[in-house]
């Protein structure tokens, strides 16, 4: 019991420094907790998505379309169990500032997504009103909308505004899902297209696929792809995965700055850990001098400044991940749709817990080094 | 008053080596993380502002904010050309540039990942209306060809796009002819190519933007007002400047409410060690602020003297920072635009907004850091002090 206890009552010493590094070391796990979670929000739609699905889309980029009749076409690809279509309608709803994700779908596009889940009579709703809509739970919550509500979108690719009865509200099946997508009928939209500008009617943004056998996914892939090979509209298909991890990696740069911010912050700390150690042990030279001429290895003074620096961090890093929780959960309301998905994962909570371990090591590594090495005349004389 | 002496104060930050580096490398870390956010904004800002022309209106479809979304008919885009304040060239010929401009999915040379690259069908007037564009390797693609040339970031940063190099799309191989370089403008991250022979391989009947040089520049609420109101027009027209500044709002106010946000929560670490380290650096020197203060320092020299200190050792953390900063200014960094969906290459850029920024940041970060500890040290009195030895 000697040990803890003499660790103890050394981190104590200075109650005002002590407290004023555990504030620090809470602050720095607590903001590397919240960057990692950023970073993992990002990755969170790729995480989500089935390997049982595949998206198709125009080979030349996602702004390019292709025709309707490349349904059928799939559909007879073998090992294909069910296609649907969405168009991206990149509406603005009210201010350009209020960004969600809306598409077109053709109705079975629900059905290849059974982790939306929807009540059967709100389904039916929807499938009934043509100009009818389904958004997420936490869509709908940002903006307060409730089902029977209109809700006017101002076209960008699309001109002019249109305007859809909110009919149903879906949940995810778990925290993993999606909530901030709205969709709505894409045959409302074709009619409407095909009526002011016709030759943009019939035309498919991407093309989502359900196959049977998901191993099966690259050779499906490559099927597909081949169906349509040197026509005037060739297909790229992957699977949903990569597709979103297709576009993460668009905005990569800007990840990899968070990453890289999200270490400095401990290196930051870092610095202030060893500088509490560095002035802690400098100032007991002289005590462990006594403890080495009362015949204390050297080993055992660097071993009461380890315990002391990893003891602060632990504490703080504990606290630090303490906060994390609560803080997510204010920024994930305050962010709203930005991050779809936005909670604090089991391994984002595990590297906390290494980093304050490591802050801890880090920083009385030269302390105790210096404290171990110091002769016990030089010092006795210190405190003299 | 009597102001206790500059030497003194900047020896006791040499008194203890270890204590002041690890201090000042804190809060170092703090401003190089703010100027370097800081100065990725401002490259983004000054590449897109530096994008446009003041001169020149770029007409685009009603509602759409970029070329992409935009689409332009040939009857509208013969409207916009018959307008009389459009200037004429050399050749008599009207200033007026109608382009197709479509993204493409490109590999990137390092990793391989796809990213979309804007290709943009050029056209004579089109180059005249862009006077910072130069063709700095190969030479200009000729017209009714299937040749190309990229911009500098491209060349540089995708495959199949360097000089001599081809790029298969729209079931057609092109080849780079030339590399052009347009300065610190988002150009730098097009591929250019002939109209007439884009608009047919991508089977597109529109155009997406038409641009023109004002023959008058003051006319331009004019101009405005005329193409917005004419009824058989579905368009929209602003001043190139305008068009792309607003291209780079959403992007820019992310990276810097994220920035700041970031430095500002770190420097409550770096202020937590600055104050460790003054109320050490005040416990440590309690006989000498009695030998002061019976001298005849005032209390308030005493509380300027600790924060002259703090401010001091802020300094030092705040420069070290911002040179590091600046080094940071060799490097370009590339990423999507999520406004436009397309790829975009902008550099670090040091503005002198941004150093007065950060190195009033590091002050204020020595500042909270050594107020308290200086009012302690300040607010000793003379007795105990002396007696503390």
């Amino acid at each position: 019991m000697f040990v803890p206890f003499l660790v103890l009552k050394n981190a104590l010493r200075h109650k005002l420094r002590t407290s004023l590094t555990v504030v620090g070391i809470i602050v720095a796990i607590t903001a590397f907790g919240l960057l990692r979670t950023i970073v993992e929000a990002w990755y969170a739609g790729a995480e989500g998505s089935s390997s049982a699905r595949l998206v198709t889309r125009n080979a030349i980029s996602l702004t390019f379309a292709l025709p309707i009749n490349y349904a059928q076409k799939i559909r007879q690809v073998p090992g294909v169990a069910a296609v649907s279509w969405a168009n991206w309608f990149g509406g603005v709803y009210i201010r350009e500032g209020n960004f969600f994700p809306q598409f077109a779908i053709e109705p079975s596009f629900l059905d290849l997504y059974p982790e939306f889940v929807l009540k059967p009579e709100e389904k039916k709703a929807w499938m009934v009103d043509r100009k009818g809509a389904v958004a997420g739970r936490k869509l709908a919550d940002q903006y307060g909308w409730k089902v029977g509500d209109q809700i006017p979108l101002r076209g960008t690719i699309f001109p002019g505004t249109w305007t859809f009865n909110l009919r149903a509200i879906y949940d995810g099946a778990d925290a993993k899902v999606d909530e901030t997508q709205f969709y709505f009928h894409w045959d409302y939209l074709n009619e409407a297209v095909k009526a002011k500008y016709p030759r943009r009617a019939d035309q498919i943004g991407m093309y989502f696929i359900e196959i049977r056998d998901p191993s099966q996914a690259a050779q499906i892939s490559q099927d597909v792809d081949a169906t349509f090979k040197n026509s005037l509209a060739e297909t790229l298909t992957e699977t949903e995965k990569a597709f979103q991890l297709g576009f993460i990696a668009m905005t990569e740069a800007i990840l990899l700055a968070v990453q890289a911010v999200s270490f400095v912050v401990i290196i930051i700390i870092m610095a202030v850990m060893a500088n509490t150690m560095a002035m802690t042990a400098r100032e007991r030279y002289g005590e462990y001098a006594t403890m080495k001429a009362l015949g204390f290895a050297n080993g055992f003074v660097a071993l009461l400044i380890f315990a002391e620096s990893i003891g602060i961090a632990l504490v703080g890093g504990a606290l630090g991940i303490l906060l994390t929780f609560p803080l997510a959960a204010a920024f994930a309301g305050a962010l709203g749709t930005l991050f779809p998905v936005f909670f604090v994962s089991q391994e984002t909570v595990l590297m906390q817990l290494l980093a304050a371990l490591v802050v801890g090591i880090v920083a009385a590594c030269i302390p105790a080094w210096r404290a171990a090495r110091v002769r016990i005349v030089d010092g006795l004389r210190a405190t003299a | 008053m009597t102001h206790v002496p500059l030497a003194y104060i900047a020896r006791n930050l040499t008194a203890r080596k270890l204590t002041t580096l690890l201090t000042a490398g804190g809060m170092a870390l703090v401003v190089y993380v703010f100027a370097t956010v800081l100065m990725l904004a401002a490259g983004l800002e000054e590449t897109l502002v530096g994008t446009g022309q003041p001169d020149n209106v770029m007409v685009i479809r009603r509602g759409s904010q970029t070329e992409v979304q935009s689409g332009v008919d040939r009857p509208s885009a013969a409207i916009v050309e018959s307008l009389p304040d459009i200037a004429t060239g050399a050749d008599g010929k009207k200033l007026i540039s109608k382009e197709p401009v479509v993204l493409i999915n490109l590999p990137k040379r390092d990793s391989g990942k796809p990213s979309n690259v804007v290709i943009r069908g050029a056209t004579p007037a089109g180059l005249e209306l862009r006077p910072q564009v130069k063709i700095v390797q190969g030479r200009m693609f000729q017209p009714g060809t299937s040749e190309i040339i990229a911009g500098k970031s491209i060349a540089g940063g995708f495959r199949g796009a360097a000089l001599g190099e081809t790029l298969r799309f729209a079931q057609r191989d092109w080849t780079v002819v030339g590399v052009f370089d347009a300065g610190r403008t988002g150009f730098n991250s097009e591929i250019w190519g002939d109209a007439e022979q884009l608009l047919q391989s991508f089977r597109r009947v529109s155009f997406s933007s038409a641009m023109f040089k004002l023959a008058d520049p003051s006319r331009f609420d004019a101009v405005k007002a005329e193409i917005e109101n004419d009824p058989r027009l579905q368009l929209e027209a602003k001043r190139e400047t305008k068009f792309y500044a607003d291209q780079s709002e959403a992007l820019s106010k992310f990276i810097s409410y994220l920035g700041v946000t970031i430095s500002v929560i770190f420097s409550i670490g770096a202020i937590i060690g600055a104050m460790i380290t003054m109320y050490a650096s005040v416990a440590s020197r309690t006989n000498e602020i009695g030998t002061l203060r019976a001298l005849g320092f005032s209390r308030a020299a005493i509380l300027v003297a600790f924060l002259g200190e703090a401010l001091l050792l802020g300094l030092v953390g705040g420069l070290v920072g911002l040179i590091g900063a600046a080094f940071m200014q060799a490097f370009s960094i590339s990423t999507m635009n999520f406004q436009t969906f397309a790829e975009i290459a902008f550099s670090f850029t040091l503005t002198p907004g941004i150093i007065m920024a950060s190195l009033a940041f590091s002050l204020i970060m020595g500042f909270v850091g050594g107020f308290l500890p200086a009012a302690r040290a300040a607010r000793m009195k003379i007795v105990d002090a002396l007696r503390a030895a």
